[in-house]
């Protein structure tokens, strides 16, 4: 079977969904969606804490989470009709020793020199925004304009949208090939033999892309991480901001429903060897995690676990997304290798994608994040 | 490979029932009639509904209301239940106090 489409999008995260979305808003309808797991967003999309934030990012991500809170994710929940529970009340970022405080200081002035506000503020002035934290919080950095949705139903939001609009979607969907035409890639070829042809090819695939990449000769420098989180029971209302530590030792909020997400590890993950298909936790996450977060939040300590969830996350050598065309590759568009930050930045990222396809250029500068910049230092 | 809007056409438009106000998942208040008009939005899948309705994310994580989301989703998409897969179960089995939980495996406990 041959299927035909002006684009066509492999995977159907939050990159892929909002592309989808953006395409068909501006016009662009004749899309098609292919997912490869058997649920839309099944990926780091739904696995993430919902941090929607700036500080602490990368200089050359910044741009475009800041460009994503400044245009889209005030109005998300009106344009998708459902709700992404996007709630900016600031970004603490937390500090137990003067070693942290240093770390912390060094962040605000990197984003304090591409505009972002991040200030430095003592443990009474922390405990003042916060009640809550522990008296062995002697500073954090403050962002107010940081702050967190649900990955859940913005994802699905986005999908929901795009579907209403005339966008196709496929599940269970698995792509393992794209094939070049005339030197173009142009045809996407999945597990069951059907053939995609499309005009564009967005690649949004997490850690998979690699795999989809490599069979057009690119292939990106990555490693796969499982990342960790955990939610509790619902708690009376305590705070609105989104938490992190200088020590990375957990981060997290309570959501609108009450329960709080928190993401930790016990340092021993990263030596797991599973395939990307398991997803089971490591055996000593939990416990870790409960110890780092009653350790800043001592109240907590007698709230409820009742589920905890991995995703993996693909981990490049400096840190940041690969998004653009690769020059090697006419009709393939890559937005790819979050490393974990790409909840935050889908709307915007999803966004620039149908610039791309519709060839404007996008709106922020992209090209510190392109294919090519990966280079030996030796 | 499932073929979304085909399968949405397939089934038809949603059509309201008397019983929508029957409340499905009793931790986090899902009616039946939720879940139904979920399905017809494109929620196809149990990790879908979850998400998208919080129906079994509560405190029993669904081990109440598991079987007849399953059935209902079913009997929407028109499938046999067996073609719904079940949600994934993940630690902990009963809810844990972290106090609790984190007595284990580190290097002072």
């Amino acid at each position: 079977m041959t299927y035909t489409s002006d684009v066509v999008i492999i995977g159907g995260g939050i990159v892929g969904c909002a592309s989808a979305y953006y395409l068909a808003k501006r016009g662009i309808t004749n899309v098609i969606v292919l997912e490869g797991s058997d649920s839309i967003g099944h990926g780091g999309s739904s696995r993430n804490g919902g941090g929607v934030r700036q500080s602490g990012r990368d200089v050359r991500e910044l741009p475009i989470a800041m460009y994503g809170i400044k245009n889209f994710w005030p109005t998300l929940s009106e344009e998708l009709g459902v709700d992404t529970e996007y709630t900016q009340k600031g970004n603490l970022r937390l500090g137990k020793t003067e070693a942290h405080l240093k770390k912390l200081t060094t962040l605000a002035n990197n984003a304090k020199s591409v505009g972002l506000e991040v200030s430095m503020i003592d443990g009474k002035q922390v405990r003042e925004i916060n009640p809550y934290l522990s008296e062995e919080v002697i500073g954090a950095s403050w962002c107010p304009t940081d702050g967190h949705a649900n990955p859940l139903t913005t994802t699905l939001g986005y999908y929901k949208r795009a579907l209403e609009m005339g966008v196709k979607f496929f599940t269970s969907a698995e792509v393992v090939e794209l094939r070049k035409i005339q030197g173009k890639v142009r045809q996407v070829i999945t597990k069951d033999g059907a053939i995609f042809e499309g005009g564009d090819i967005i690649l949004a695939a997490g850690y998979e892309s690699r795999y989809i990449m490599n069979t057009v000769g690119l292939d990106i420098p990555m490693t796969k991480y499982l990342d960790s989180a955990l939610v509790t029971e619902a708690q009376p209302k305590m705070f609105e901001q989104m938490l992190g530590t200088a020590d990375a030792d957990f981060y997290g909020h309570q959501t609108k429903h009450g329960s709080f997400v928190f993401g930790a590890d016990c340092g021993l993950e990263g030596y797991m060897d599973m395939p990307l298909t398991r997803t089971e936790s490591h055996p000593m996450t939990l416990s870790a995690s409960c110890r780092a977060i009653s350790g800043y939040i001592p109240l907590l300590s007698k709230a409820k676990i009742v589920r905890t969830w991995t995703g993996w996350m693909e981990l490049t050598p400096d840190g940041v997304c690969v998004l653009g065309r690769p020059e090697e590759t006419p009709g393939l568009i890559l937005a790819t290798a979050f490393n974990g930050h790409g909840f935050g930045t889908g709307p915007a990222v999803g966004y620039m994608m149908s610039q791309i396809v519709a060839g404007e250029a996008p709106a922020v500068d992209i090209t510190p994040l392109r294919y090519e910049r990966f280079m030996s230092n030796k | 490979m499932l073929d979304i809007q085909g399968k949405l056409e397939e089934i038809g438009p949603y059509v309201p029932a008397a019983d929508d106000d029957l409340l499905v998942c009793r931790c986090e208040e899902v009616t039946k009639g939720e879940i139904r008009k979920a399905v017809h939005q494109g929620i196809t899948t149990i990790e879908e509904m979850r998400r998208y309705l919080r129906s079994g994310m509560g405190l029993c994580q669904g081990q109440t209301c598991g079987n007849m989301v399953k059935r209902i989703m079913a009997q929407e998409l028109k499938v046999s239940p067996v073609e719904i897969v079940p949600a994934t179960s993940r630690v902990p089995m009963r809810p844990i106090e972290m106090e609790i939980a984190a007595e284990d495996g580190g290097l002072e406990s």
